[in-house]
């Protein structure tokens, strides 16, 4: 369950992203959070994520106090999310299978298991074919799955996806929303910043608006 | 544990690849750490080598206690006696100055010198070996000796065996400082050389934190990377060492079998060698947790 009470996020230039927010998403939800560019709605994962701490008010995500939390526990935290990012943020010097290991790696999960967990989350967004390719070789498309099979692959409770499908053309979001859904309803809680409304909704998720910085529904 | 041990083995042959995609860079990293090590383990080669011959010429402290050159046998026999009575006198040996006279001539070809000279010019002396060797204890025998009627000069034979210690004590100090110093500039490259793949790998750290690595994890692989290379450069410095005495062994074999004399250089014994690759090792791996310390807490990902 991630919830948000009173939740303020002023930059260090005084530029204020978040004002009072207050939201509560119950886990296994899918919620879309929408807005024109500079609406909050990446501050709003940011703070899930502690990639940013709040200024004002709590964030909560599974009972945790995101904002007070120390430094040594943020990977703890991360390693419960599966993060999506507009850019990818893929590594482009080594495989697109040494990319999903990544997560794997980072908890020093034992070998063969890992690779099998790669491998599955590999197929699950059609690149199983490509698994010794280098990232840079693939498309637009099958970069952004790449980034959802590494955002999965170590099972997370909670997957927070920033503006997934703004690089794509709509038969391709379309196949990342599918994506999305379907983590969905083996209980994954979704959460997913965008400014494409048609993407949104299609796939007819929760729908929170934001607006300057406020929920406006 | 096994996690734990599993990440650390990833640590290592991440970092051994590295090396391996690198080679030039790296061999020539690990030339640098070399030398800059080789020349204080060069010079404190050298210096147990001086040592080792000192230790066998400065056996036992002898004092030479010459008469005056009136004195007469009486003079010579009244002398005998007290030192024979003194308690800080082990021995003590008369060389009449016939004697001295008769040995100058034989040792140092000098006969005809010697021949042509109008009187005998050496006096009566005694060799005298004191009980003590500590260097206040001989100094203070020499003073009162010296204060003995119809004693012309004592002179003390390890003076030169105390200067030569004198020197080794300053060559092992300059040893200390330049292995301070080269110590300081391995510290520097394991810093920089750290520094530099941080700033190349910055999106892998970046990405990395965001997935939930933990600063240790993080940390890790450069950590061995600077211990390698401090390692490795130590084998290094101990490959040039060995090298160069042996390239000086098999010249000094040319000059031994001239002077029919045994002269051989000991190169760095295992002990010394292996504390070398420790402290080596040991210095890389401060520079590279230097460097993460002050690099790493800088990328935070946005």
């Amino acid at each position: 369950m991630i919830s948000f009470s009173h939740v303020t996020k002023r930059y260090p230039g005084g530029q204020e992203a978040l004002k009072g927010v207050t939201l509560t998403i119950e886990a296994g939800e899918m919620v879309f959070v929408t807005g024109h560019s500079g609406a909050g709605k990446s501050t709003l994962l940011k703070l899930v994520a502690a990639i940013e701490r709040p200024t004002g008010g709590t964030v909560l995500v599974n009972g945790q106090n995101v904002g007070a939390l120390r430094p040594r526990a943020v990977p703890f935290l991360r390693r419960n999310l599966g993060l999506i990012f507009q850019d990818q943020k893929l590594l482009f010097d080594r495989t697109v299978f040494d990319n999903v290991m990544l997560p794997l790696s980072i908890t020093g999960f034992e070998r063969r298991e890992a690779a099998r967990r790669v491998r599955a989350a590999l197929d699950k967004v059609g690149l199983l074919a490509k698994e010794k390719a280098n990232p840079i070789t693939l498309s637009g498309g099958e970069q952004q799955r790449l980034a959802v099979a590494r955002a999965i692959v170590h099972r997370p409770a909670i997957l927070l996806a920033d503006e997934p499908t703004g690089n794509l053309d709509a038969a391709h979001a379309a196949e990342i929303g599918e994506l999305f859904k379907s983590f969905n309803q083996v209980g994954v809680t979704v959460v997913v910043a965008t400014h494409d409304e048609a993407f949104a909704a299609r796939l007819k998720p929760r729908l929170v608006a934001l607006k300057e910085g406020r929920v406006v529904r | 544990m096994k996690a734990w041990l599993w990440n650390h083995a990833d640590a290592l042959s991440g970092t051994l690849a590295r090396f391996a995609r690198a080679p030039l860079a790296t061999l020539l990293n690990v030339l640098v750490i070399g030398i800059a090590l080789a020349l204080p383990a060069g010079l404190y080669v050298a210096l147990v080598n001086v040592q080792g011959l000192a230790r066998g010429l400065t056996a036992d402290p002898q004092l030479t206690v010459f008469l005056a050159l009136e004195a007469g046998r009486a003079d010579a026999e009244r002398i005998e006696q007290r030192l024979k009575a003194h308690p800080a006198v082990r021995a003590a040996r008369f060389v009449p100055r016939e004697q001295a006279l008769k040995e100058l001539k034989a040792a140092t070809g000098l006969a005809d010198v010697v021949d042509s000279l109008p009187a005998n010019p050496l006096p009566d002396a005694f060799v005298v070996e004191p009980r003590e060797a500590a260097a206040q204890a001989l100094e203070r025998l020499r003073e009162e000796l010296s204060r003995w009627p119809r004693v012309a000069h004592v002179q003390l034979d390890t003076a030169w065996a105390r200067r030569l210690e004198a020197g080794l004590k300053l060559a092992r100090l300059a040893v200390a400082l330049l292995a301070t110093l080269f110590g300081l500039a391995l510290v520097a490259i394991a810093f920089n050389t750290i520094r530099l793949q941080i700033l190349t790998r910055r999106e892998e750290i970046e990405v990395a934190k965001l997935i939930g690595a933990s600063d240790p994890f993080i940390r890790r692989p450069f950590l061995y990377f600077g211990t390698l290379q401090g390692l490795v450069g130590g084998l290094a410095a101990w490959l040039i060492i060995w090298g160069g005495v042996a390239l000086l062994n098999s010249a000094l074999a040319d000059l031994s079998r001239l002077y029919a004399a045994r002269l051989e250089l000991a190169s760095l014994g295992l002990e010394d060698g292996l504390s070398l690759l420790g402290f080596s090792a040991a210095l890389g791996w401060l520079g590279a947790w230097l460097s993460v310390n002050q690099h790493l807490s800088r990328i935070q990902p946005r």
